[in-house]
C-alpha cells in the first residue's frame, strides 16, 4: 500500500537526535510513549485499521447482514464486469471528475489572481467567496434544486434574458450531470482559491520586478514566474479535488437521487444502494475496494507526473 | 476575469476600478444561492409553490420559522449535530495530540512501523471502512446510539499525522529547558508543547467539526430515529415527507446552515490557516 503518498505532505521537518539516553532511561521512555499512544491506538485499531482489513474479508463473502455469510471468493469482483449500473456509475463519476476538477481549478485560480491585485479589504472578499465551502451540502443542494426549476426557475429566467431557452436541468438526461457539476464547482472553489491566494502572496516580488526590467509581458511572467512558483499548491489542489470528486455523493443523492435513470448515479451512491438498500454487503465492499483502487491509481499517476512539472524550491 | 486581473491596462486608475468592480460582481454572483435560500424561506405558501417561482417575497412570513420547527424537530436535530460534531472533534483532537507527541518526540521500539500503519490508512476513502464499521456497530448494538455514531469517526490518522508534523517543527530546546527544571514528559507536553501547538490543534478541531457537521453518509446509515438524527439527515427526511413545500424546506435549510456560517465567521482565522497550512504543508 502506498505509504508515503499522503497528499498534504511534502517534506517533514528533520527530527534531530541530539541526546543519547541510557538504556534504562530508554525503557522508561518507551513505557511513557505507549501511555501517550494507547488512547489513540486502541480506537484507531478497532475503528479505522480493523475495518480496512475487514473490508477485504467482507468483499470475499456473500452476506446480507441477517443470515450467516458464505464464502464467495472473487465472485463479487467478477460480478462487476457484467453489471451495467456499475459501469454507468463509474462513467458518471469519471465524467463528474474530469469536468468539475479543471473547472474548479480555473475558477479558483482566476479568483485568487483577481484578489491578489492589491484590492483593499481582500480578507472580506475572501471570506464571502469562501462561504459556499462552509455551508451544509444538503441544505444548499435544496436551493440549487430551486434554482434549476425548469421553465421559470432563476437559472432559466436569467438564460431567458439572453434569448436562451434553458433545459429542464435536473430531470434532463443530458443536463442533469452538468447541473450537478456547476453546483459542485460553486460549493468547492473557495478551498482552492484560499490555497492559491496564499501561494501567490508567498511569491517574492523581486521575481516580477526582474521580469519587468527585462520587458517580460504579463502573460509570460504568469507562465514563467507565477505558474512554476504556484505549482506545488496547484498540484495539491488537483490531487485533493480529484480524490474528493471521486467520492461525490451528497448533492447527487439530494438533487437527482441518481437519475434520470442512472445518469447521475455515482460510485459512492451505488455502494450505498448496494450495501444499505439491497443489503448486499459483500458486493458493496468489493465496489468500495474498486473505488479505492481508482483513487490510488489516480494519485500515483499524479505523483509520477509531479516529478516533471512541480517546482519545489528547497 | 484573468485577463482583466493582469496588469495590462496602461491607465492604472481605470484598471483598479475594474478590479474592484470584478470583485463585487463575482462575490454577488457567489452569494446568490445563499441569499435566495433566505428570501424564499420567508415567502407565503402560495408564492413559494407557484408554477412561476418568485424571487423577492411579495409579503414576508416570519411564522414560517415556527412552522418549520413544528413539522420536524429541527432544534433536536441541531443539538444532535452539535453532539456528533463536538464528540468526534474532542475525542480525535485529544487522542491525536497525545499520540502525535509520542511519535514526534519519544523513542520506542516499533515507532516507525506503527506510524507507517497510521500513514497507510490516510489515503483510504471513508467508503471503504463504511461497511465494516456499520457491521461492527450493528454487532455491538450501537445503531442509533451516540457511541455508535461518534466512535467510528473519532480515530482517523489525519489528526495524528498533522499534529506530529507540527510538533516536529517545535525546537526541542524549549522542552529540554522545562525537563532540566524537573518536568516529566507529561508536564512538558501539557506546559510547553500544547500551548505552542494551539494554532495547529485549533485548526484541526475546526476542520473536523465543520467536516462532521456536513457528514451525511454515516449518520444516514447509523441513525434511524430523532434520538440521533443530525441536521443533514433531518433535512433529507424533511424533503422526503414534505416534498417541495419550498418556503418551509428552505427555512429548514436556512436554520441548519446559519449556525455553521456563524461558526465559520468566528473561526475563519483557523479555517483559512488550516487550508493554507495543508496546501503548502511542510514548506
Amino acid at each position: 500500500m502506498a505509504v508515503d503518498t499522503a497528499p498534504a505532505v511534502t517534506t517533514p521537518a528533520p527530527s534531530r537526535q541530539t541526546s543519547k539516553p541510557t538504556p534504562r532511561w530508554r525503557g522508561r521512555e518507551a513505557l511513557t510513549a505507549w501511555l501517550f499512544i494507547l488512547p489513540s491506538l486502541i480506537g484507531f485499531l478497532i475503528f479505522t485499521a480493523g475495518p480496512v482489513v475487514a473490508a477485504g474479508v467482507i468483499s470475499l463473502l456473500n452476506w446480507n447482514l441477517f443470515s450467516a455469510p458464505t464464502w464467495a471468493g472473487l465472485h463479487n469482483f467478477a460480478r462487476l464486469g457484467p453489471d451495467p449500473t456499475f459501469w454507468s456509475a463509474l462513467g458518471n463519476t469519471a465524467y463528474f471528475t474530469l469536468v468539475s476538477v479543471p473547472l474548479t481549478i480555473i475558477v479558483s485560480l482566476a479568483l485568487a489572481l483577481l484578489l491578489n491585485q492589491g484590492v483593499r479589504r481582500v480578507a472580506v472578499f475572501r471570506s464571502l467567496l469562501l462561504l459556499p465551502y462552509a455551508t451544509i451540502t444538503v441544505a444548499v443542494a435544496f436551493v440549487w434544486i430551486w434554482l434549476y426549476i425548469p421553465h421559470d426557475g432563476l437559472v432559466n429566467a436569467v438564460l431567458g434574458w439572453f434569448g436562451i431557452s434553458g433545459p429542464a436541468w435536473l430531470i434532463s438526461d443530458n443536463w442533469a450531470m452538468p447541473a450537478l457539476i456547476l453546483m459542485s464547482v460553486w460549493k468547492s472553489f473557495g478551498f482552492g482559491m484560499v490555497v492559491f491566494l496564499a501561494g501567490l502572496q508567498a511569491i517574492p516580488q523581486q521575481l516580477y520586478e526582474a521580469g519587468r526590467v527585462d520587458g517580460t509581458s504579463p502573460w509570460n511572467s504568469f507562465r514563467h514566474i507565477t505558474l512554476p512558483m504556484l505549482s506545488p499548491a496547484l498540484f495539491f489542489v488537483i490531487v485533493t479535488s480529484m480524490i474528493g470528486s471521486f467520492q461525490v455523493f451528497d448533492q447527487a443523492l439530494i438533487m437527482t437521487n441518481g437519475g434520470p435513470g442512472t445518469r447521475t448515479t455515482t460510485l459512492v451512491m451505488y455502494i450505498y444502494r448496494t450495501g444499505f438498500e439491497n443489503y448486499d454487503q459483500g458486493y458493496a465492499a468489493a465496489q468500495s475496494l474498486v473505488l479505492f483502487a481508482f483513487i490510488v491509481v489516480i494519485t500515483a499517476g499524479q505523483f509520477l507526473f509531479q516529478r516533471r512539472l512541480v517546482h519545489y524550491d528547497n | 476575469m484573468t485577463t482583466e486581473a493582469m496588469p495590462l491596462a496602461s491607465n492604472k486608475a481605470l484598471q483598479r476600478k475594474l478590479v474592484v468592480f470584478a470583485c463585487f460582481l463575482v462575490t454577488a454572483l457567489t452569494l446568490i444561492p445563499v441569499v435566495m435560500m433566505i428570501l424564499v424561506a420567508f415567502q407565503s405558501d402560495a408564492e413559494s409553490m407557484a408554477a412561476k417561482p418568485s424571487f423577492w417575497p411579495s409579503s414576508w412570513h416570519p411564522e414560517n420559522l415556527t412552522r418549520a420547527f413544528e413539522l420536524v424537530p429541527l432544534g433536536k436535530y441541531l443539538l444532535n449535530t452539535i453532539y456528533f460534531a463536538a464528540g468526534t472533534t474532542i475525542l480525535e483532537t485529544v487522542t491525536a495530540a497525545l499520540a502525535a507527541y509520542a511519535f514526534a518526540r519519544l523513542q520506542f521500539p516499533g515507532r516507525t512501523w506503527l506510524f507507517g500503519i497510521y500513514l497507510a490508512t490516510l489515503m483510504i476513502p471513508s467508503q471503504v471502512t463504511l461497511i465494516p464499521q456499520f457491521v461492527l456497530v450493528a454487532k455491538l448494538h450501537g445503531i442509533d446510539t451516540w457511541p455508535g455514531m461518534i466512535l467510528p469517526h473519532a480515530f482517523t490518522a489525519i489528526g495524528v499525522f498533522l499534529l506530529r508534523q507540527f510538533f516536529l517543527g517545535i525546537p526541542r530546546d524549549y522542552e529540554e529547558a522545562a525537563r532540566l527544571d524537573g518536568a516529566n514528559r507529561w508536564q512538558a507536553f501539557v506546559r510547553v508543547i500544547v500551548p505552542l501547538a494551539v494554532p495547529a490543534i485549533a485548526t484541526l478541531a475546526v476542520f473536523k467539526f465543520i467536516g462532521q457537521w456536513n457528514n451525511l453518509l454515516w449518520p444516514l446509515v447509523i441513525s434511524n430515529s430523532d434520538a440521533t438524527r443530525t441536521a443533514s439527515v433531518g433535512l433529507q427526511v424533511f424533503q422526503d415527507t414534505n416534498g417541495t413545500q419550498w418556503n418551509l424546506l428552505l427555512m429548514a435549510a436556512t436554520v441548519t446552515t446559519i449556525p455553521l456560517i456563524v461558526l465559520f465567521f468566528l473561526t475563519q482565522r483557523w479555517f483559512v490557516r488550516g487550508i493554507t497550512m495543508s496546501g503548502l504543508g511542510g514548506r
